[in-house]
């Protein structure tokens, strides 16, 4: 057994070590040139399938998963603000829509840049990158706000208190209905929804339909490569190092003349936005958007994308917000959901779904606790043996 | 830097009680003390961390006693740690990237949309940041590698150029000699020199190396139980009675 392990091992190495070899042997500008065959296919993708099948509903979510992880990954991974009331922003961006995007205040007459439809309703309707707009602007306030009163606090204290922010959004999303504005109108729609909710329309293009997916895709496909962008140009920015050096060491970080408070809200800030963008796509694709969509589970799916995923890491977020997604869009319900019934038991598969993930999250910990595409700094500081510390003490110095 | 009467007080424990200090531009001051005398309170006090809880602390003619550590820093106050605080999960490069970062100007959108001038000002940062790093006696094969990685004398090396990065005026160094052996520390004690000639700083010294103590500054305060008990030219201290009780207890 031991020998098994030791000749695994061994193995391992050696792929690792050829690897490493050809990765190094790549031209420069191959890393582009995959990214081009992979946009290209992201682009083509959806002529591949049927326009209203379930593949298409599930890489739809997907994509808007990926928004939500890219955003979280900059609070938890590159500032190491363990955030667990990420669903708040789910909530602000998709009341956005219910708000700036229906007939919910039905008083108000304001339509700016929308369908015929619905420029012929009450209420207040916005284009959807107006509403998008709104949604970053309100999102990126509130992630200060949850930001601030977690300044001083540090590791488990910031997860309490940004546990509890999401909770009270989501109540207040709840009970909103008893929450009276003026001229007799209420904030949220509570669990009836606000429901009816204008389907994003633009010039040239016209309005989107729930029957063709297609132009859904092409959305989202457009909202998570601007995010991805973002995200990469910040990671490798002076903001994105001064995130790290925080996330390393706070007192260090400050002494340096990093500036704590603008740093630790701009993570949050950006965080939220990106948040708030994909509540808007989420919000206006389910129609609806109803006060116990909001629940703590949220926070904690996506949390497990990035950890799957490689915390930190850009393409890891983006990785483990595919693979759990489609699990839990598509390959649980569509694919094995039947699987307990040819076997002769007497459930579906979807019962099953928490086990199945709490089992893969186990799984992953155990056996690559680094994550699936692991931030290099990452992998280095896990894998590779840091030498005795006086090593070359010894040599004498030189300074 | 001048500091004027400073206090700080911990719940119902004095750490620094009413000490007041100058150190003149250009020179090299030590501070001596037993430990826990509270000189690494001072110091913290000295670059913002602490706020004081009465007394004054002024650098360059402004009162400095509540500023946040960045705006310190960005006036020209830089240190190092008792235990090296480097950014373990970054490289050594980084490391000295991140001192400058006060000295950097790009913001949010500047650095989404990559500007000329953010690309120019991060590839001068850079190129900064390998001039300093070989400045200190760092090679350029271990500019990449992770600062926990490095020996502890690179990483001691790689502190120093970092609060080197931010441009200071007023260096303050929290025990730099802690773990080296005689020679590193006459090594040591070299550079300081150097920095205090070539980049004309002035330096603030935590020392329990007496041999580097005395030869390296003018001027020597001693702290102890929190309290300034003797301050004079190294040579006078080393002999003065006060002192020696202090570090070995009266004799008997």
């Amino acid at each position: 057994m031991s020998e098994l392990i030791a000749q695994l091992t061994e193995w391992r190495e050696a792929l690792r070590q050829r690897r490493s070899a050809v990765v190094q042997r790549l031209p420069s500008w191959s890393g582009r040139v995959l990214a081009a065959v992979l946009l290209v296919i992201a682009i083509v993708l959806p002529f591949f399938f049927d326009p209203a099948s379930g593949f298409m509903n599930a890489t739809i979510i997907a994509f808007a998963y990926v928004v939500m992880a890219l955003g979280l990954n900059v609070v938890v991974g590159f500032a190491g603000l363990l955030d667990l009331g990420y669903v708040a922003f789910y909530a602000f961006g998709a009341y956005c829509v219910g708000w700036f995007g229906s007939g919910f205040f039905y008083k108000a007459h304001v339509h700016v840049g929308v369908s015929h439809v619905a420029g012929a309703l009450p209420g207040i309707h916005l284009n959807f990158i107006l509403i998008l707009v709104c949604a970053v602007l309100v999102t990126s306030v509130a992630g200060a706000a949850i930001g601030l009163p977690t300044l001083r606090l540090r590791g488990d204290y910031i997860a309490i208190v940004t546990l509890a922010f999401g909770e009270i959004i989501g109540v207040v999303a709840v009970n909103g209905q008893s929450i009276h504005l003026s001229g007799g109108e209420t904030l949220t729609a509570g669990n009836l929804g606000i429901s009816a909710l204008d389907l994003p329309y633009f010039p040239v293009i016209g309005m989107f339909s729930l029957l063709d997916l297609r132009p859904w895709y092409w959305l989202i496909l457009a909202i998570m490569l601007v995010v991805l962008f973002v995200n990469l140009r910040l990671r490798d920015s002076r903001l994105g190092r001064a995130w790290i050096a925080l996330r390393e060491d706070e007192v260090a970080a400050v002494s340096m003349g990093i500036p704590l408070v603008r740093t630790k809200l701009f993570a949050y800030s950006i965080g939220a936005a990106f948040g708030g963008m994909s509540g808007v796509f989420l919000g206006a694709y389910h129609t609806d958007v109803t006060g116990d969509d909001f629940a703590f589970s949220f926070s904690i799916f996506v949390l497990a994308m990035i950890i799957v995923g490689g915390l930190g890491s850009i393409w890891g977020a983006v990785f483990g917000a595919l693979l759990l997604s489609y699990i839990n869009y598509y390959l649980i319900p569509d694919v094995l959901n039947s699987v307990p019934h040819s076997l002769g038991l007497n459930f579906d598969l979807s019962q099953l779904s928490f086990g199945i993930f709490g089992f893969l999250l186990v799984l992953v910990m155990i056996l690559r606790p680094q994550g699936l595409i692991p931030e290099r700094r990452r992998r280095l500081e896990l894998t590779e043996a840091i030498p005795a510390e006086d090593g070359q003490l010894a040599e004498g110095g030189q300074l | 830097m001048s500091v004027e009467r400073v206090t700080k007080e911990f719940g119902g424990l004095v750490a620094v009680n009413d000490v007041s200090l100058d150190v003149p531009a250009h020179r090299i001051v030590s501070l001596i003390g037993p430990n826990g005398a509270g000189k690494t309170t001072l110091f913290n006090m000295l670059t913002g961390l602490y706020r004081p809880t009465s007394g004054r602390i002024t650098f360059g003619g402004r009162d400095i006693s509540r500023s946040r550590p960045d705006v310190i820093t960005s006036m020209g106050v830089a240190r190092t740690f008792q235990n090296i605080r480097l950014f373990g999960a970054m490289s050594a490069l980084e490391n000295v990237m991140i001192g400058r970062h006060s000295r950097l100007r790009a913001g949010l959108f500047g650095s989404i949309l990559r500007t000329p001038a953010v690309r120019r000002e991060e590839r001068q940062v850079r190129e900064r940041a390998g001039e300093l790093l070989a400045y200190v006696g760092i090679g350029r094969a271990a500019f990449d590698r992770l600062a926990a990685q490095l020996s502890y004398g690179d990483q001691r090396r790689v502190e120093i150029a970092r609060a080197l990065a931010s441009e200071p005026r007023l260096l303050l160094l929290d025990e730099p000699t802690a773990g080296m052996n005689p020679q590193e520390s006459a090594a040591l004690t070299d550079f300081m020199r150097k920095l205090q000639r070539e980049l004309e700083l002035t330096i603030l010294l935590i020392e329990h190396d007496m041999k580097v103590v005395m030869e390296v500054s003018e001027r020597v305060t001693v702290l102890d139980h929190g309290e300034k008990i003797a301050e004079g030219p190294a040579a006078e201290m080393r002999v003065d009675p006060r002192v020696i009780e202090a570090y070995l207890g009266k004799q008997e």
